[in-house]
């Protein structure tokens, strides 16, 4: 087919997925992030249960650079998923449809995410 | 011979699997529960002085612990409806997709268990 002079349908590695395609499967791979990353939640609450010996384990796993790291792109993933979630439950119901909006939204989404997780880290660094 | 549903059938609108739009409302509905739960775990755990004994103090508060179950018990089945869904879309080997299928949900189930009783342990002081 390479001879072809057909205009060939854009392929996924060559088209620019528009943002709301983009969001759409950032949306998906957040999901799988998240649901490996609530183990560190079940962690988090049996090392509780178990006695501070356990708790510091976990604690100075989370306070070394890799469990900041993971910690940031854990809350990070938390919160994109969280407003493209919103943004989903709207279509759910109908709304926001327009090409406009659909942009706007997944613009918002994408804001919104980055401040609640700068809020989180301000928080914490007060507490 | 054009109409092969009983007409109980059709009312009950459930199609073939017999669950009608069961997996999509209950994705939904664990999603519109989980916006109040993940910014009030989100903000609760950051604002906390990060010790064992703030953190246990903090649980074994009695609604705490039930908001904590709730987003325990929530989170999980979210996230098995979820993986399901990514699962069956891209692995196609029908043997392969059971056994992934099947091995997801019961981490999912034991997460959530674990995550609950450990829970439990802190508020009832065992």
């Amino acid at each position: 087919m390479a001879n072809s002079k057909y205009p060939t349908s854009p392929h996924l590695q060559i088209y620019r997925l528009p943002l709301t395609a983009l969001l759409s499967i950032t949306h998906r791979i957040t999901g799988v992030i998240l649901a490996i990353g609530c183990l560190l939640l079940v962690w988090l609450l049996a090392a509780a249960a178990e006695g501070a010996e356990s708790y510091r384990v976990l604690y100075n796993h989370l306070d070394s650079w890799y469990g900041q790291v993971f910690l940031l792109g854990f809350v990070f993933s938390l919160y994109l998923h969280f407003c493209n979630g919103v943004r989903h439950l709207f279509w759910d119901v109908g709304y926001g449809f327009e090409l406009e909006t659909v942009d706007l939204t997944a613009k918002l989404a994408i804001a919104v995410a980055v401040i609640l997780t700068i809020a989180t880290w301000v928080v914490a660094g007060i507490a | 011979m054009s109409e092969l549903r009983t007409p109980l059938s059709k009312v009950k609108g459930l199609g073939s699997a017999k669950e009608g739009t069961g997996h999509f409302w209950h994705q939904r509905l664990t999603a519109l529960l989980l916006i109040p739960l993940v910014l009030w775990i989100g903000f609760s755990i950051a604002a906390m002085p990060v010790d064992h004994a703030t953190l246990v103090g903090w649980i074994e508060q009695p609604w705490v612990a039930v908001a904590l179950v709730l987003l325990v018990i929530t989170v999980f089945y979210h996230a098995q409806l979820g993986l399901q869904v990514i699962i069956e879309d891209y692995i196609s080997s029908h043997s392969r997709r059971t056994l992934i299928l099947l091995l997801t949900n019961l981490a999912c189930l034991l997460c959530g268990t674990v995550g609950v009783i450990s829970v439990l342990k802190i508020s009832f002081g065992a």
